[in-house]
């Protein structure tokens, strides 16, 4: 792909006559350097002041570390009723089901209006991929922080089957059922997350620590 | 609006912004008589206020006016935040820079006359700018809240009780509080941070007060006058980007191998209200006026005196009203112009050393220095000359 150059034809930017580019003056060239020069000059300048704007390091006295575990009672929590605790700062909704709403939760009538009945997003960990989404059945335990734009939804039976009990988040409208699981058409694309968690005992959940899966963690979930 | 050399891009923009391009065409070409390198100051006060603008936007962010965390926020800002130090270093260190040029931007003009018809606004816009960026660099001493700021910042307040019958109740309106806390710490945040955008204001009604007379001509009062100009662009655009490489590298000198020439040891201790430093030493730029109080043995007295050295300045143009410009060629004013500069050197290293006998004597005889020169020297001058003008005009035309 060598080609010869004819001699007899002006290169263009040699600016011979009837050239398309004038011959750079030395003016030209001086001012196109200054400005090059001038601009990576201005350029570098910006590098601290982006730079500021960085996360600050935290100073001793202020790295107070938030406990990754935490340990929740659920004796005084009746069958019907729910709390909410602050894990991480995440705020966590755990509910004590009964029966019913345990078998409400399986109604084809529900399941026909989720967008993942299944569980088939990685919202929770391998153990709570069943139809209640939780480790035991009796207790649902859901990070409510809306998957649509981050809102913290209320605890509110849905509509369509209030016997599953439910999630309304008040920013959009988004409605889960009782297993934080979102239902169809609604602007949030994803079910409730379901924090890592194992029972201590009968009576105590531990929040941030799961037996079952020990590398599930809030990072491994599709969207908080 | 459109002329010759707009093009499809510039002509849309001609049409609807209308002012812009004649705007940017009258400063390109803007006719510049012979000037020297005096007249880049000008430019390097842009861009050092630019620094300062950029700098302490950023500054403020991370700033926090609150009487317990305002000192902890600036040991941040040096310690935790990334590159923090530097932008306040360039903050810090900006200030002196800045004021170093605008003392020579103000000496300039009175070497060479520029605060002369037709340029009255000129200089008094700029000598109000002045005030302002004084007021601004004060406000901003207060604001990291150590020894240095808190006795800095009392002693100034208090000087405001000197005026008679209104005093203390102006200072206690001023700070909001009895005393100098927590109210006045957020006011001179709010007053340091809103002056930065009214100096910008100031700086652009400088600059057109400028482009309506033109600069001044140093050359016409001397035995070979020169009424040529050129254009702005490029002649003496690349002249000031010139001036501008060089006071880059001093800033840069003085920011990064001379961080702590200028600053003051007492202020990286916490303000206490109990106890005033052994020695309380303003900043250079303010140190001439510091001087001043202090050499008047009388409150009010010393406060009238500072005072009075800076409105003197204001009346320069109705003082002088010779048509003689350049102080070069004008004998009695080159020896006071020489003597005025001595005396406001004087005042600085007065300001910056302790109250001896020698320093205070000192700054009396510099302050004497100023006013004689200013209400003496250029009148008188003036007065000779317009007479000596007058009478060789009637001689020329008979």
């Amino acid at each position: 792909m060598t080609q010869k150059h004819d001699a007899s034809v002006p290169h263009p930017s040699l600016g011979e006559e009837g050239s398309l580019l004038p011959r750079p003056t030395r003016r030209t060239v001086l001012t196109a350097g200054s400005a090059v020069l001038g601009g990576a000059g201005a350029c570098t300048l910006a590098v601290p002041f982006l730079d500021s704007l960085r996360r600050t390091q935290a100073s001793s006295a202020a790295s107070t570390q938030e406990e990754a575990v935490m340990d929740v009672s659920v004796q005084d929590l009746d069958p019907g009723a729910h709390k909410i605790v602050v894990w991480q700062g995440l705020p966590v909704a755990i509910q004590h089901r009964t029966p019913e709403m345990i078998r409400a939760l399986e109604d084809p009538a529900l399941l026909a209006q989720l967008a993942d009945p299944q569980s088939h997003t990685t919202q929770q960990p391998r153990e709570a991929e069943n139809p209640h989404r939780s480790l035991r059945a009796e207790y649902g335990v859901y990070v409510t922080i809306c998957t649509h734009l981050g809102c913290v939804p209320n605890y509110r039976n849905i509509q369509s089957l209030p016997a599953s009990g439910g999630f309304f988040c008040p920013c959009h409208g988004s409605q889960f059922d009782g297993a934080g699981r979102v239902l169809r058409n609604m602007p949030a694309p994803y079910n409730l997350p379901v924090p890592p968690l194992h029972f201590v005992d009968d009576h105590t959940i531990r929040l941030g620590e799961s037996t079952i899966s020990p590398h599930y963690s809030m990072n491994s979930i599709q969207q908080l | 609006m459109t002329d010759d050399t707009s093009t499809p891009a510039t002509g849309w923009l001609d049409t609807r912004l209308p002012f812009l391009r004649p705007f940017c065409r009258h400063m390109a070409r803007f006719p510049m008589p012979p000037v020297n390198l005096f007249w880049t100051l000008g430019a390097c006060l842009l861009v050092a206020f630019g620094l300062m603008f950029v700098s302490g936007l950023f500054l403020s962010l991370h700033y926090q006016p609150d009487l317990a965390r305002a000192f902890d926020s600036v040991e941040a800002i040096e310690r935790r935040v990334p590159s923090g130090w530097l932008i306040r270093s360039l903050h810090t260190g900006g200030v002196s820079m800045l004021f170093a040029a605008l003392y020579l931007h103000v000496g300039r003009g009175l070497w060479y006359g520029s605060y002369k018809a037709p340029r009255e606004l000129v200089w008094l816009s700029g000598l109000f700018m002045m005030l302002l960026f004084m007021t601004t660099a004060f406000a901003g001493y207060v604001l990291p809240w150590g020894q240095m700021s808190y006795w800095g910042a009392t002693v100034i307040t208090h000087a405001v009780e000197a005026i008679p019958g209104i005093g203390h109740g102006l200072l206690v309106y001023l700070l909001g509080e009895d005393t100098l806390g927590g109210i006045a710490l957020h006011r001179f945040f709010i007053l340091h941070f809103t002056l930065g955008f009214i100096i910008a204001a100031v700086i652009g009604l400088h600059v057109l007060c400028l482009h309506g007379t033109g600069s001044s001509n140093p050359t016409l009062d001397g035995p070979r006058p020169d009424r040529t100009t050129r254009p702005f662009a490029p002649f003496h655009m690349v002249k000031d980007c010139l001036a501008v490489c060089v006071f880059l590298a001093l800033f840069a000198v003085l920011v990064f191998f001379l961080p702590e020439l200028l600053g003051e040891l007492d202020n990286v201790i916490p303000a206490n209200p109990l106890k005033t430093p052994a020695d309380i030493t303003p900043e250079w730029y303010l140190a001439p006026w510091f001087a001043m109080l202090r050499a008047i043995p009388s409150r009010l007295g010393g406060l009238a005196a500072a005072a009075a050295s800076l409105l003197v300045l204001f009346i320069l143009p109705w003082l002088d009203r010779s048509p003689c410009h350049n102080a070069t060629f004008r004998p009695l004013v080159r020896v006071g112009m020489g003597l005025f500069f001595v005396a406001f050197f004087t005042l600085i290293l007065a300001g910056l050393h302790g109250a001896t006998p020698l320093w205070v004597w000192l700054s009396r005889l510099a302050m004497l220095v100023w006013f004689l020169v200013f209400l003496v020297v250029l009148p008188l001058s003036a007065y000779r000359e317009r007479k000596k003008a007058g009478s060789s005009s009637r001689g020329e035309t008979p």
